[in-house]
């Protein structure tokens, strides 16, 4: 697992109050890991903020697993 | 006829204690809530005490995750729901959740989301304000947030009627029962606004007390010395119950309340009307409502701030509105030892007026040492006393001259 990935983790772990384990690459925010649209918003800020990126609105709706986030961070990292 | 309401649960935070059996335990004892800010760093601050809720962690009965997207007077109301709905014994279900409301007021709501997220804004920009600001901030969020965790599908609602707000939300309450909206309210009011703002605020109004060498001492009220309130947060929560409901399912019977008043003064923002009108009325209004006279009220639990216009003014008008009787009449002032919790206030006062009736006690006024001339009645000095009484009547007033007043009367058949 990649340093940015480990820290993907940490956040969702954080924000919504999940163990360690609930977060495989699998699991989607609202329908395994219990989040609603609230916390989605604030997930996706703190993406933002700890990666200095910026996330448009059409991509953050996209990111609905933590497979999504990964990928997302990860390419906009790279730019 | 008209449909009876009786109080069958209490719940308290307050900054004498996190329940009610602490919370009364210090008061019999005359304790004092208040000491230097621990919130926030207050030392270039003109007040530098306040009476905080101490030893106070909303994640010992919410998910961190709840928590957060709660306002701290929102995590106050939770827990003192708790304990009222426990003490109670009223079991919230399909039966009858449609018939359970929710009636929580406070004078701010959150007031520490406002200054955080707003720093935010300023530093940041829009796109790094909270998703769950809004929701922390706004006042009827802890009557929204108790609703959801209990499942009451009842009336659902929130005053913001300044240090009125919590009686208000009592009464109102008392009103939804009595014309059949509702079977059960849990009501009161919550508070959680000693903060930088907030406390600046007050100050700056010269509302607050500045014996700043002497926290413990500052909440004096009618007392000469008195120099203002002392700021206090927390919440009180009453199960109220239609009486036959109450019977139906076994429940313990506190108290019945009788009356409930609501008035303007129609004269200042923040002084109270020099007559006392506003106040006269309110408790005329109430007694009327109670069917009671003046003679019957045994004990009055005082708005009694500690600034030097509210006791004057607030003395003034219960020997108007009592006459002679006046004399003979035990009127204290707890906020003496818990501060002013502002929208909470009529909420704490409220189960502080019940548990008189419970317990034949009456909460002092503490550090009354040097009484003031204009307020020459017996305020319970610096002691809990013994005393049956049968009504207890408890005012509250408010920035906007906003007034409420509540008579509760020992239970009878």
């Amino acid at each position: 697992m990649s340093e940015i990935q480990d820290k993907i983790k940490q956040i969702i772990v954080d924000e919504l109050g999940v163990d360690d384990a609930e977060v495989t690459e699998n699991a989607r925010f609202i329908e395994d890991l219990g989040a609603d649209s609230l916390d989605l918003v604030e997930l996706v800020m703190r993406f933002e903020e700890e990666f200095d990126i910026e996330i448009p609105d059409e991509d953050a709706e996209k990111i609905q697993s933590v497979r999504d986030a990964y990928a997302y961070v990860e390419q906009n990292q790279e730019d | 006829m008209r449909r009876r309401v009786v109080v069958t649960g209490l719940g308290l935070v307050t900054p004498c204690g996190n329940d009610v059996p602490s919370t009364w335990d210090a008061l019999m004892r005359g304790d004092n809530g208040a000491d230097y800010i621990k919130k926030f760093d207050a030392e270039n601050f003109p007040v530098r005490f306040a009476c905080e809720v101490k030893d106070f962690d909303a994640e010992d009965f919410l998910e961190k995750k709840e928590a957060r997207r709660m306002g701290a007077f929102t995590h106050f109301a939770i827990a003192a729901s708790d304990e009222a709905i426990k003490d109670s014994g009223l079991v919230i279900d399909e039966s009858n959740a449609e018939m359970v409301g929710t009636y929580i007021s406070s004078g701010i709501g959150d007031f520490w989301a406002i200054e955080r997220e707003h720093e935010k804004l300023l530093n940041s920009g829009p796109g790094r304000v909270s998703p769950f600001f809004i929701v922390s901030a706004i006042v009827n969020l802890a009557a929204g947030n108790v609703s959801i965790r209990h499942g009451a599908k009842g009336p659902n609602s929130a005053t913001a009627t300044a240090c009125s707000a919590g009686a208000h939300a009592i009464g109102d309450s008392y009103r939804i029962i009595e014309r059949g909206d509702a079977d059960a309210m849990i009501c009161g009011g919550a508070e959680s606004a000693i903060t930088p703002m907030s406390v600046a605020g007050f100050a700056s109004m010269r509302a607050l007390s500045t014996r700043n060498d002497e926290p413990e001492k500052a909440s004096r009220p009618f007392d000469a010395e008195r120099d203002g309130f002392v700021i206090g947060e927390g919440a009180g929560i009453l199960i109220l119950e239609e009486l036959e409901h109450a019977k139906a399912r076994g429940a313990k019977i506190y108290a019945e309340i009788v009356g409930y008043g609501m008035t303007s003064d129609a004269f200042h923002v923040t002084m109270p009307d020099e007559t006392g009108s506003g106040a006269i009325r309110v408790m005329k209004k109430a007694m009327k409502d109670a069917e009671v006279s003046p003679e019957q009220i045994g004990y009055i639990n005082a708005h009694g701030t500690s600034t030097p216009y509210n006791d004057k003014f607030e003395t003034l008008a219960i020997k108007n509105t009592f006459g002679d009787y006046a004399r003979e009449l035990a009127v204290s002032s707890t906020k003496s030892m818990t501060g002013h919790a502002l929208g909470a206030a009529g909420g704490i006062e409220a189960v502080f007026s019940v548990k008189v009736i419970e317990k034949n006690m009456l909460p002092p006024t503490i550090n009354l040492e040097n009484p003031d001339p204009d307020c020459d009645l017996d305020y319970v000095p610096n002691e809990a006393r013994e005393a049956e009484v049968d009504y207890v009547l408890s005012n509250s007033f408010g920035f906007g001259g906003t007034n409420a007043c509540l008579i509760f009367k020992r239970f009878d058949e």
